[in-house]
């Protein structure tokens, strides 16, 4: 087998356990190349049904391109979507500049919360990497959320032999991370052999790409000539700059990710 | 980068400071295969702290890891050298954080152990040695690390690699090199020291590549464990990942336990470049079968002539990493590849010291951190295969409350007998399912097996049938009928004046040895021992005997030769 395909495989996997152990299931999707992959693996995994709804938290600052793309995608592949905003946050009128961790923390991760809370999530299955930033390097494949989304990262349960975590008490949930073992470039490297379509904000427009997708007044396009996958995967080869450094809520703090992510932040 | 090349997987282990954290930064550093933006962090956070460059910052991202200068939990993160990609795990060296180690560990082809030169062999220099035997990690390079606190000697670096080989060795760990480094000042790391011109072997990054993946795994027996099955439309699939051998359409296959056969009819696939006739191990796949019977997950796929094996009872070897202590009869829920079945643990044979190796028989718990032989009993039947033969299939966690707790290998069949070849055929053979005697059929309700039976009477039923003198014959008989009792094991004796007055009176000719073998089997059935003294009989008639029995469960005996009783109960003790 090649590289590729033990990764698929390995997530086809991932996605079938987590489809067997949680009777309620949803999967994140931020419209970014990561949980689009993940979207391809899931349909590949369920042969062409992908048989959990899609969640998408809206912050209402996303890229005005990334909701158009969400809502003609999830159209043309008759995709169950759910999509979420923290109303309340919205209303007492939560922005970035109430502090980049703190409307985070609101628009995603409360909203976040509150999709659990009220479709009663057992399982969120994430895009996330271990190769992104040092919280998630640290994750397990099956992650355990408390009911107020709290993750108790100094003390994570074993996790070895593929045999997940699958047993805690109602009210906690479970996040399954099928991509964690990928790379960027394994990612693009995919995208490209499966032909998967993607939103053109990752290719190069007036010599700037985005390389990450967030919120528009916290992620930042790189320099790049970048137009095709080929370049992406050129450019990405030769790069010393890390993938999320245009995503400005990681600069905030040393340990931005980490406290974020304890609250239960994606 | 991507899809040509390979990828290796390797974990670092050894005793907390002893530097695993700063090699890993060191290689990625000297490799090159760091972003800008993670040493510019590293460097931001140890100029706020006021220290010097920390390479193990680059992997104990925690404030936690990084305030207290320890590795909590495990990281993964990639290099690439010349030949190929590394996926390197860091593993804690903590003993409270040996759940974290094993997490990482686990998912390794090799691994790097590290020894402190200065501090020598510690605790968990060997229990992480222990680990890895246990996990079945066997391409292991030793570093011995911070020679400059040793002023690069050659005698105590000698010292160190004759005393830790020794150690190793007694666990069937066979280090392919001993590398004296300094992780720190980067010597041995990348290329050869000139501080140490006496070593003559390989840099940390050449032995690197001189590591292999592990190949072979198609060429194995097929176990493709079922993981789900799926009615999206009309197609039934069968769907799970092969965790060895390979299948083809058309191919024939027993679906374990049960027994059923049938033949692969397709190979499902959602895109076109996906679409196989044959799968291989590693690949998660979908199938559908020409017979649909009703399968469900925990069920195992193989050849019809190279099934798993099957039991309630099995030995092994486990690492318990639970908050409470394991305990003997207490219940757990064991997962072995998809099966999750309810276990207790039936024997603690013995508690391992990981670290001396030293063990002690009589335990009835086995605390947090420590290694045991242990025998471990299934609700329902589980299938496997011994962790020598398949490591993927002969290997599994309990589970505790909600927690894994502990994870072990098997290491073969539960029996009191010696393993002589010959047994170990034997028992393969009584562990395949046995057909029943015909009765008539219920209409509902699952009818009670052999098995069952046996289990309940903790024995194996057998049919024990006395040759020489009949004398002799009765004599052993009655003794032996006694002898079994008095073991706790139910046996009763038949003798063929009885029987033939009683039942066959009608009976003439040779039929009567069918007959008193027929009889002898449906007694055999309930999981009986049932010993006969059957008088003088011909070769011939005896074979006949047997084939009706069965030869497995058929035990000559002769009455006058000397025997050991202990012997019968080893061939009767067969726990199922």
């Amino acid at each position: 087998m090649e590289h590729l395909d033990r990764l698929e495989a390995q997530s086809i996997f991932i996605l079938r356990e987590a489809y067997k152990k949680f009777g309620k299931l949803g999967m994140l999707w931020s419209i970014g190349k990561d949980s689009t992959v993940l979207l391809w693996l899931a349909n590949k995994a369920f042969f062409g049904h992908c048989p959990f709804p899609l969640i998408h938290v809206d912050t209402t600052y996303k890229i005005p391109d990334m909701i158009a793309y969400r809502d003609r995608l999830a159209a043309e592949m008759g995709l169950e979507l759910i999509v979420h905003r923290n109303e309340t946050g919205l209303a007492e009128g939560m922005g970035p500049e109430r502090g980049r961790l703190t409307c985070c923390k609101a628009l995603k991760t409360e909203a976040l919360q509150e999709v659990v809370l009220k479709y009663q999530f057992e399982g969120l299955i994430l895009g996330i990497r271990r190769d992104e930033e040092g919280s998630r390097s640290k994750e397990r494949v099956f992650s355990e959320r408390t009911k107020d989304a709290e993750w108790d990262y100094t003390n994570q349960p074993p996790e070895f032999w593929d045999q997940f975590k699958t047993d805690f008490p109602k009210g906690n949930h479970i996040r399954v991370h099928p991509l964690l073992h990928w790379n960027e470039l394994d990612i693009w490297a995919y995208i490209k052999r499966e032909n998967i379509p993607l939103i053109d904000l990752y290719f190069a427009k007036d010599g700037k790409r985005y390389r990450s997708l967030g919120c528009w007044p916290c992620t930042k396009p790189i320099a790049s000539n970048a137009t095709t996958i080929d370049a992406i995967i050129k450019e990405l080869e030769n790069t010393s700059v890390s993938e999320r450094a245009g995503r400005m809520q990681d600069q905030e703090d040393a340990y931005a990710m980490q406290k974020l992510r304890k609250d239960g932040y994606m | 980068m991507t899809d040509k090349r390979d990828t290796l997987k390797i974990v670092v282990v050894g005793h907390v400071d002893h530097g695993k954290s700063t090699l890993i930064g060191r290689l990625l550093y000297d490799t090159e295969s760091l972003p800008e933006g993670a040493i510019a962090k590293v460097k931001r956070i140890c100029k706020e702290k006021g220290k010097s460059f920390e390479y193990a910052y680059l992997l104990d991202a925690f404030e936690e890891e990084q305030k207290q200068g320890i590795t909590i939990d495990t990281t993964q993160i990639q290099f690439f050298t010349q030949q190929r990609d590394y996926v390197i795990i860091d593993a804690p060296g903590h003993k409270e954080f040996l759940k974290n180690m094993i997490s990482g560990a686990a998912n390794a082809e090799a691994a790097l152990l590290i020894i402190d030169a200065h501090e020598g062999i510690q605790e968990q220099s060997k229990r992480h040695g222990y680990i890895l035997s246990l996990l079945g990690i066997k391409q292991v390079d030793v570093l011995v690390n911070k020679m400059d606190l040793i002023d690069y000697s050659q005698a105590k670096f000698d010292q160190i690699k004759a005393e830790f080989n020794n150690f190793l060795s007694t666990l069937n760990v066979h280090p392919q090199q001993y590398i004296p480094v300094s992780a720190f000042l980067g010597e041995n790391i990348t290329t050869n020291s000139a501080k140490m011109a006496w070593y003559t072997g390989e840099p940390v990054l050449r032995a690197l590549d001189m590591l292999h993946k592990e190949r072979g795994l198609a060429e194995k027996p097929l176990r493709l464990p079922i993981q789900d099955v799926y009615k999206f439309d009309d197609r039934r699939i069968i769907a799970g990942r092969l965790e060895t051998g390979c299948l083809s359409v058309g191919d024939k296959i027993l679906i374990s336990p049960g027994g059923k056969t049938t033949t692969v009819k397709t190979i499902e696939a959602w895109v076109d470049r996906d679409k196989q006739a044959a799968v291989e191990a590693g690949q998660s796949v979908g199938i559908t079968v020409t017979d649909e019977f009703f399968n469900q997950r925990g069920e195992y796929i193989s050849r019809v002539a190279n099934p798993p094996l099957q039991a309630k009872l099995f030995k092994a070897s486990l690492v318990w990493l639970g908050k409470h202590d394991l305990l003997q009869n207490q219940k757990y829920k064991l997962k072995l590849t998809t099966q999750e079945v309810e276990c207790e643990i039936y024997a603690i044979e013995k508690v391992v010291d990981a670290a001396s190796l030293d063990s002690n028989a009589n335990v009835q718990r086995v605390k947090i951190n420590d290694v045991a032989e242990v025998i471990i009993k299934t609700k329902q039947v589980v299938c496997f295969d011994d962790f020598s033969d398949n490591q993927s299939t002969g290997r599994f966690v309990l589970v505790d409350g909600y927690d894994v707790s502990g994870g072990g290998i098997i290491t073969g069949l539960y029996t009191a007998a010696k393993t002589p070849a010959a047994e170990n055929t034997e028992f393969a053979d009584a562990h395949k399912p046995v057909a029943p005697i015909a009765r008539l059929a219920a209409t509902a309700g699952k009818p009670l097996v052999r098995l069952e039976r046996e289990q309940r009477l903790r024995q194996k039923g057998r049919v024990i049938w006395l040759t020489g003198s009949e004398e002799a014959q009765f004599n052993r008989a009655v003794s032996l009928e006694r002898e079994l009792f008095d073991l706790e094991k139910q046996a009763y004796y038949l003798d063929r004046q009885t029987i033939l007055d009683q039942f066959l009176r009608e009976s003439t000719g040779d039929d009567w040895i069918a007959k008193l073998a027929d009889i002898a089997k449906i007694l055999l059935d309930t999981g009986l021992i049932v010993i006969l003294a059957s008088g003088t009989v011909e070769r011939d008639q005896l074979e006949k005997a047997r084939a009706i029995i069965g030869k497995h469960d058929f035990l000559e005996i002769d009455a006058e030769a000397a025997g050991e009783v202990g012997e019968l109960t080893q061939l009767t003790d067969v726990a199922v």
